[in-house]
């Protein structure tokens, strides 16, 4: 044998692994799943609303819609704000501020689900509960949509950020400085150049910052008010779907048919993130080759 | 000159005008952000001031420490400890080959690659719940019950994809003229990868398993049903394990004032486990710099 096979077939054994554990959680899934699909069809599960365990009665429309709620309130909210901050960092800051921001971000990007509920619980609850709920007429416990939005926003900034800046930062200079020598003012750089380059890539962050914000569990429960009911306005509770999952799962083995529902929500929810982030990170590694 | 068209001046002010206007919202925006992170640790240091004490960290829970009585969390911080190296132990050896046959063995847009890097991004997406849901029936199937070594694989698995792209990002910087030389002097592929690449990419491969540390020590989704918990210090792979995260989840959901803040207290501990591993990170991320080929 030629020295380093036997090496080469332990690495190569070893680089299958992402792909036998991708399609294993997908199998292993969707046959703890299958019991209740076989008794109901995936759409009466899907958009019934009678969330009723002890009945059988296993509707997670109530909770598709709270996931939904609470993710694109803080999408909402992030967008925005990381763009805007995108390109201060790549076209407007020095290279100083640069390099105190950046740390920042990756700090920010960092700090655990848990910490960020926390904070959550102790400024934004009351923050939503007793200022903006009545300032819009209306009562909240401050355990809403709106609070998991807003706790949501902050932890999803860092990622739109990171991979807007990589987007932004990969634009050619020589175009920037061929039209700031034309007399372009900053604004005109970003608004015409800048931007018309490079908005599908900034898109694609946003996307995979929303994938993100899908799966986002404890900071989320910790906040949202875990009301299985269906959501009518910011200042009502929700109960999104990985909080379902970390409230029930592992306790639910005396009710029939509840260990395949909460099989079941887990592939659900699966499916939501992973379309949105496999789609935004194809996207991206497609833009990455070109500028290689 | 610009006496003789009044227009343009009007316009050129405009252009002035909108361009500070975009700059100031741009560094309100960056501000704001700023603030809030700013905010965040303020108000969490400051809430656990009252309960930081040093027994937090030399003590496990005490009989009664739930109900506000004598004891700490050493328990969880040992436990978190436990898990997250463990864990990051089990993705680096198998996030290490991966990423190694990858860059070093195959093309780049070679079919298995492709496949290798498909499944990888798949993996990065999904959410840290659905990790601990399939941990928890992996679990089932092998017959293992909530411990150490069940938290640890789970949260191994959440750090993988973290992990294996991180690799990947650092091997992919490895200036090409390197191991062309390397192979010039008749090394193979292996001895390539490991004593000329990896050499090289040392430091940033300290800073990608931080990264991951970081990760898996601030991950509670993936734990809940899979590593349990305990009031003891977890001294075997096979018995319940208590985490930071968990600690802080379970201590703020207590009625009594003197446990939450307690919660407080734990948050601040992980907190600054957290930002000293960000500050190791930021400091192999500048040595990874510094030694660049050019």
């Amino acid at each position: 044998m030629k020295k380093g096979k036997g090496q080469e077939l332990v690495a190569g054994l070893f680089s299958l692994f992402p792909i036998i554990l991708a399609i294993s959680i997908f199998l292993l899934l969707l046959v703890k799943a299958f019991p209740l699909l076989s008794l109901k069809s995936l759409s009466t599960i899907l958009f019934s609303s009678a969330w009723q365990p002890q009945r059988g009665q296993f509707g997670l429309w109530p909770f598709i819609l709270g996931t939904l709620w609470v993710t694109i309130t803080a999408f909402i909210l992030a967008a925005p704000l990381s763009i805007l901050t995108a390109i201060y960092i790549s076209d407007y800051a020095s290279g100083r501020l640069k390099k105190w921001l950046v740390p920042v971000l990756d700090l920010l990007a960092g700090l655990p689900s848990v910490i960020y509920g926390m904070w959550g619980i102790l400024l934004i609850v009351p923050l939503v509960g007793k200022y903006l709920a009545p300032l819009f007429g209306t009562y909240s416990s401050g355990y809403c949509i709106l609070t998991a939005g807003i706790v949501l926003a902050v932890m999803i900034v860092p990622t739109i950020v990171n991979v807007s800046v990589e987007v932004l930062s990969a634009v050619p200079a020589d175009l920037k400085e061929a039209a700031l020598a034309l007399g372009a003012t900053r604004l005109e750089v970003v608004q015409f150049i800048v931007l018309k380059k490079s908005a599908p890539g900034v898109a694609a962050a946003c996307v995979l910052g929303l994938s993100r914000a899908f799966g986002e569990t404890l900071a989320v429960m910790m906040v949202v008010g875990n009301v299985p009911v269906i959501p009518t306005s910011l200042f009502s509770p929700a109960y999104p779907l990985p909080a379902l999952l970390a409230n029930n799962y592992g306790e639910m083995l005396s009710i029939p048919g509840y260990e395949a529902a909460l099989n079941l929500v887990a592939i659900v929810l699966l499916f939501m993130v992973i379309i949105f982030s496999l789609a935004a990170r194809l996207y991206l590694n497609k833009l990455e080759g070109r500028t290689d | 000159m610009s006496s003789h068209q009044p227009g343009t001046d009007r316009r050129l002010k405009r252009r002035h005008q909108a361009e500070a206007g975009f700059k100031s919202i741009l560094l309100a925006s960056v501000i704001l952000v700023v603030v809030i992170l700013s905010i965040i640790l303020v108000t969490i240091l400051w809430k656990s001031l009252p309960a930081l004490k040093l027994s937090m960290i030399l003590q496990t829970p005490g009989t009664g420490y739930y109900l506000g009585q004598q004891g700490g969390i050493l328990n969880a911080i040992i436990g978190s400890l436990e898990v997250s190296l463990g864990a990051t132990f089990i993705a680096l050896i198998i996030a290490l080959p991966t990423v190694i046959f990858l860059n070093t063995y195959l093309k780049r847009r070679s079919f298995l690659a492709e496949v290798i890097r498909l499944s990888l991004d798949v993996l990065w997406g999904i959410p840290s719940i659905v990790y601990g849901v399939f941990g928890f029936l992996l679990m089932l199937m092998l017959h293992l019950r909530a411990s150490l070594l069940a938290g640890m694989i789970t949260i191994a698995l959440v750090e993988l994809p973290i992990l294996s792209r991180a690799l990947d990002e650092t091997i992919r910087l490895v200036p090409p003229e390197l191991k062309e030389a390397s192979y010039a002097l008749g090394a193979n592929r292996w001895q390539t990868a490991t004593r000329v690449v990896l050499h090289q990419a040392l430091p940033g491969l300290i800073t990608s398993v931080l990264i991951a540390l970081g990760r898996g020590l601030g991950d509670g989704a993936s734990v809940l049903f899979t590593a349990g918990y305990t009031d003891r210090i977890t001294t075997s792979l096979f018995q319940p394990v208590a985490t930071l995260p968990l600690a802080i989840f379970f201590q703020l959901n207590s009625p009594f004032p003197e446990v939450r803040e307690r919660a407080f207290a734990s948050a601040a501990i992980l907190t600054l486990l957290i930002l000293f591993i960000s500050l190791l990170t930021r400091y192999f991320g500048r040595k990874l710099s510094r030694h660049k080929v050019r």
